[in-house]
């Protein structure tokens, strides 16, 4: 029996081909990202369900939302998601040095996204746009502004920590594509990243329209 | 079998050595030990503060603590008896060790995530522990808003920890639907699966679609206390009700996490201990599956007093009495099985018939509390104590003793005292029928739950449900003693000491590392024993 053609060397021992981990390794991950949606879930229901009772209070205050900086957030989300996209067709093609220089450009546009909410975050800050207790900001009109901002806050947050997850595991997969372990062969591990990149990318496609936008 | 000597020298119990081998192993089935000895230790604390806690009750006078240790103590208890053992339980110590084992796999799918959620498992407790070393939390189990929010005991690490040991559950469940979905033996079609593998599957569904929604009440619990964001305050323009049906919107279907499980293991038991194919087997496989749907559409039985709508009541109430079919088909399934079986009555089988009776009374008084005139009277007294320990306890717990008595020779190769055991499972049902069938009258009379001291009409009867405690107590000290000692010392048994037909019961006891020494090929029904009978764990088919 030819044994490395059985047992490649990415093949752990409780598979039996390697098509079977594959396929197992994204079913977890498929199934890891609908907890990630149900974990959002909860917040969600916190904006519908606080929209609902204070509807011209968030009409006022999503106004101070810096409606430019979203749309840029955006669009380096979006072009973030394409680059990982392609990163995992070039290692496909079994193009090793393009999917370095893809990853490493999505790990630069999930950094620019993390310093353009930096700035967004400091001018609230030194607002006093605050969430809860902590807001100090006057010139919302309406019932119980600071809840607004304890929604934005806590999406965005939580948005925020999924942004910083998602390029630790980039970071990872780069590692392992700089240290020869992938191929055409095997890339499981640079697909599931991208699979929880794109979930973190369209969670601010929700986030984005229902914060900033919806008047 | 002449090969006996070398398989018991040979088993993943003794392959490798050392403390490392252990705390760095991947394997299933030394990751269900290790859970196994954590699930047991924190058992063990929960069980302590329950007998402290009827001990102080005895009469409504301060017996050893005062008012104050009382709330911490029935707040320990009910965190770390649901968080830390009754989640995790059945799923973390028998589903690791036998699941892989019964579909006929090497192991689970992601053994590095499995070892992961033991150690994210320890990592949570850390977080329990230590809110209980430095001011215990006296909110319940349940963390209700507002009192969680302006109490001074320590809520954020309590909830910090329960938060990530839902993590933990979450793994579990990730790696149980997997393997169920892709590791599969040849010719282990989804319905040649063992009803237990049919459960842990209903749910690992559940683990993985709820835990979150727990985990972001948790998160805003914590946000509310650090920051104030106002979302459970009504001072802050917050609701302390959705509070409520954010936290039961996971923890009703946790009960369901907590009770499937069991019920899976009950399907095994009674089937090999009837020697009769099972009854209804598509009926339960599915009404796992349908008690998993419904657990999702209930939460709000929970909250028939807290101010929800009327109308919103009455629809819950309706889809409460839905979840009563699935279990009842499951009931009556089990029930046929047995009929003109061939009987026997070793400890698994005990125990799986006193969950039976036991949970029948649960299940039922479950249906009288999901009416709503029944409820108005009826909540938050003894009465609904009395219920949840029989559906709990005297569901789930007894499914877990069931099922480790069963898996006990397998795991370890060795066999306890029946003797000693069948005593341990008489004391063990006599104790929590008189500590909670008495709770049930002690709530019908209007004893509230969670109260320290009580008018001195109730005073018999608290009595008498802590002498039960006690004697619950003794059981499984004994429990203890035999099963230990089965460890180390225990008669060694054969590959299938039940005459079982599930494939764990065809190899090796304890198993070796890999499980089985070729991969099977399975042709037949897990409860085929109209066709195949089992002697020195040989298979023998019957004349057809």
């Amino acid at each position: 029996m030819n044994h490395t053609e059985t047992h490649p060397s990415f093949l752990a021992h409780h598979f039996s081909e390697s098509e079977q981990q594959r396929e197992s390794a994204k079913l977890g991950m498929w199934i890891f990202l609908i907890t990630e949606v149900l974990l959002f879930s909860g917040l969600f229901t916190f904006y519908a369900i606080y929209r609902s009772w204070y509807p011209d209070m968030f009409i006022n205050a999503h106004q101070h939302l810096n409606v430019a900086l979203g749309t840029l957030n955006t669009i380096v989300l979006i072009t973030s998601s394409l680059t990982i996209a392609l990163a995992i067709r070039s290692m496909q093609l079994n193009n090793r040095r393009q999917t370095i220089i893809l990853l490493i450009t999505t790990l630069a546009l999930a950094a620019i996204f993390l310093v353009v909410k930096y700035f967004e975050y400091s001018h609230k800050f030194h607002l006093g746009q605050l969430p809860g207790k902590f807001y100090t900001f006057t010139g919302i009109k309406g019932t119980n502004p600071h809840v607004f901002f304890s929604v934005y806050f806590m999406l965005t947050g939580l948005h925020g920590i999924h942004v910083i997850a998602g390029m630790i595991a980039i970071g990872w997969v780069l590692r392992r594509t700089i240290n020869n372990h992938f191929s055409a062969e095997y890339y499981t591990p640079i697909e599931n990243a991208g699979l929880y990149w794109h979930l973190v990318d369209l969670v601010w496609i929700y986030l984005f329209p229902l914060l900033y936008l919806i008047g | 079998m002449s090969g006996n000597k070398t398989e018991v020298e040979k088993n993943y119990l003794n392959d490798q050595k050392g403390i490392k081998s252990w705390l760095l192993t991947l394997d299933h089935k030394r990751i269900g030990i290790l859970y196994l000895y954590s699930i047991m230790f924190f058992f063990f604390i929960g069980g302590m503060s329950a007998l402290l806690i009827r001990l102080e009750l005895i009469r409504p006078q301060e017996v050893i603590v005062g008012a104050d240790t009382y709330n911490q103590l029935f707040t320990l208890h009910g965190a770390i008896m649901i968080f830390l053992f009754i989640i995790p339980g059945i799923p973390a110590i028998l589903g690791n060790f036998v699941l892989p084992l019964m579909i006929g796999a090497k192991d689970v799918a992601f053994p590095k995530l499995n070892l992961a959620s033991w150690y994210v498992y320890i990592f949570g407790s850390l977080f329990a522990v230590y809110s209980l070393v430095t001011g215990a939390v006296d909110t319940g189990w349940t963390f209700y808003t507002p009192y969680s929010t302006s109490t001074d005991t320590s809520v954020v690490s309590m909830t910090l920890g329960a938060f990530i040991l839902g993590f933990s559950s979450i793994f579990t469940g990730i790696n149980f639907i997997v393997t169920i979905h892709k590791l599969r033996a040849p010719g282990m079609t989804w319905f040649k699966m063992p009803l237990f593998v049919w459960a842990s599957y209903a749910t690992a569904i559940i683990q993985v679609l709820a835990t979150p929604v727990l985990g972001i009440t948790l998160l805003l619990l914590i946000a509310e206390r650090l920051l104030g964001i106002g979302i459970f305050d009504p001072a802050m323009g917050g609701d302390p009700v959705l509070y409520q049906h954010f936290f039961w919107f996971y923890s009703h279907p946790a009960v369901y996490i907590m009770i499937l499980p069991g019920m899976g293991i009950i399907s095994e038991v009674i089937a090999v201990f009837s020697k009769k194919k099972i009854f209804g087997y598509n009926a339960i496989a599915f009404s796992s599956l349908g008690i998993a749907l419904v657990s999702f559409l209930v939460w709000g039985h929970h909250m028939f007093t807290s101010g929800q709508s009327e109308f919103a009541a009455m629809i819950f109430s309706f889809l409460t009495f839905l979840v009563g079919i699935p279990s009842g088909i499951k009931m009556f399934n089990w029930l046929a099985t047995l009929y003109k079986g061939s009987i026997t009555f070793e400890t698994p089988m005990l125990y799986a018939l006193s969950f039976m009776f036991l949970f029948a009374i649960g299940g039922f008084t479950g249906i009288m509390l999901g009416a709503l005139s029944v409820d108005v009277h009826l909540h938050d007294t003894y009465f609904v104590v009395a219920h949840f320990h029989y559906v709990m306890m005297g569901g789930t717990v007894m499914a877990f003793l069931a099922g480790l008595h069963y898996w006990w020779p397998k795991i370890w190769g060795r066999t306890y005292n029946e003797f000693w055991a069948r005593i341990a499972a008489f004391l063990i049902f006599v104790g929590f029928n008189v500590t909670f069938f008495s709770q049930f009258i002690l709530g019908a009379k209007g004893m509230p739950r969670r109260y320290y001291t009580y008018l001195d009409q109730y005073q018999p009867l608290h009595a008498f449900s802590s002498v039960g405690a006690f004697v619950i107590g003794a059981g499984f000290f004994i429990m203890a003693f035999y099963l230990i000692h089965a460890m180390v010392r225990g008669k060694r048994i054969g590959r299938n000491p039940w005459g079982a037909l599930t494939l764990e019961w065809t190899t090796t006891s304890p198993p070796s590392h890999h499980n089985f020494e070729e991969i099977p090929v399975v042709k037949n029904g897990p409860y085929d024993f109209d066709r195949i009978r089992v002697e020195n764990d040989k298979w023998i088919y019957k004349e057809e």
